[in-house]
């Protein structure tokens, strides 16, 4: 075919208008959230004295970790999905959730302490960690590497990764109402174990159907 | 080149707000600097350099499909170069060369440089004749018989809306296709 040819095509399809990357997302996340949420009510569900725990700040804190880190690479994944982004500052947002949990384990070890440093660390639950954040993230990451497909980042695999950060993120979400441990220590330890590995099951995906 | 990067940006803005003439200038006005980088691309690949028009192709293709990540708000230029650098090297390297392509094949195209000899793009052309029979109609009905989406719904018996989901779910399969042949 000639080029001309193919431009006539393109250009009597000009009115045709595509959703953006981010209102794409937004549907794709809405679609899958529930079904990671099902999958948790019905395997883990919320743990007895969440009502309880809510009054723990350190409780809550393992959700401002969390959703911060949500939201955090959901900015940068959604900038990353045009062509000619720059990765430059953006990075750093990933300080947010990062920060945060600094200072929690800053302000938890000057507190007065049942449980000595390791024991809290190593905790009770870290297993069930390691195992429920990915699983309860895979549809949340499937969706969202589906809708950055609609994109076109230059960087597949950084912007697989990024998917697999929010999703791990928004898991980790479901996940820190059943998890008994609240420790910082614990959050920093096994959290991330947890969400490194969603990350880089992203950046291998997103290296195969990512790419423009 | 300034006067060439605001000259882009305008027709893209207008493409935007629904005036295909606009757009269909842009398409044309692109595709020489589009081209003259495929083949530098090429050469230093060491592939025959008339294989281009193959890749000016996909490269118009995903210009089209992902016009909705340019920022209306940022100069064209840098964004459409960033699509066609990504193809170009996706296409080489699945040809089997690791290749560096240089920004300034795209920024440095001379608008003088003669006509080169083409072979005529093939690939498209293979994977319309994939298409399902309403879409390659349409297509080839625009592409080759060159009459309007109007038209060509009195022609296919179809409506104007018809004939325009056609076309794009044409569109965007054949680029599906072309992306994992």
């Amino acid at each position: 075919m000639e080029t001309e040819q193919l431009i006539r095509i393109l250009a009597a399809d000009n009115r045709r208008r595509s959703p953006s990357v981010g209102q794409v997302l937004a549907v794709a996340l809405a679609a899958a959230f529930p079904v990671s949420l099902a999958l948790f009510l019905s395997t883990l569900g919320m743990r007895q004295d969440v009502m309880l725990a809510m009054h723990n700040p350190f409780f809550d804190l393992k959700f401002v970790v969390t959703l911060s880190l949500m939201i955090s690479a959901m900015a940068v994944g959604l900038h990353l999905s045009r062509p000619d982004a720059a990765l430059g500052g953006w990075v750093a947002l990933l300080f947010v959730p990062i920060v945060i949990l600094a200072i929690g384990i800053g302000w938890e070890t000057m507190l007065p302490q049942r449980l000595p440093m390791m024991v809290r660390l190593v905790g009770s639950n870290s297993m069930t960690c390691l195992l429920a954040i990915p699983l309860l993230s895979l549809p949340l990451l499937f969706a969202a590497l589906l809708a950055l497909r609609h994109g076109a980042t230059a960087r597949p695999v950084v912007s697989g990764a990024f998917a697999g950060l929010l999703s791990a993120g928004l898991a980790a979400t479901l996940y820190a109402s059943h998890c008994p441990d609240d420790s910082p220590l614990f959050v920093a330890t096994w959290y991330t174990m947890a969400t490194l590995t969603v990350t880089a099951i992203g950046a291998l995906a997103g290296a195969r159907i990512l790419r423009l | 080149m300034r006067d060439r990067d605001d000259e882009w940006t305008g027709l893209m803005r207008a493409a935007n707000s629904g005036d295909d003439g606009s757009y269909h200038r842009l398409l044309k006005l692109i595709t020489p600097a589009l081209r003259a980088a495929a083949r530098k691309g090429l050469a230093r690949a060491g592939q025959p350099v008339d294989q281009s028009e193959d890749i000016v192709q996909d490269i118009l293709l995903a210009v089209h499909l992902k016009r909705h990540t340019w920022n209306p708000a940022a100069p064209f230029a840098p964004w459409l170069f960033a699509i066609a650098r990504n193809k170009l090297i996706d296409t080489l390297r699945r040809r089997g060369r690791r290749i560096f392509v240089d920004i300034d094949d795209f920024a440095e195209t001379i608008a003088s440089e003669p006509p080169a000899e083409v072979v005529p793009a093939g690939e498209v052309a293979l994977h319309l004749e994939a298409l399902p029979a309403r879409q390659r109609e349409v297509l080839q009905s625009i592409a080759v018989d060159n009459v309007s989406i109007k038209e060509t719904a009195l022609k296919l018996a179809m409506s104007e809306g018809a004939v325009r989901v056609a076309l794009h779910r044409g569109l965007a399969k054949l680029t599906d296709n072309l992306r994992d042949s």
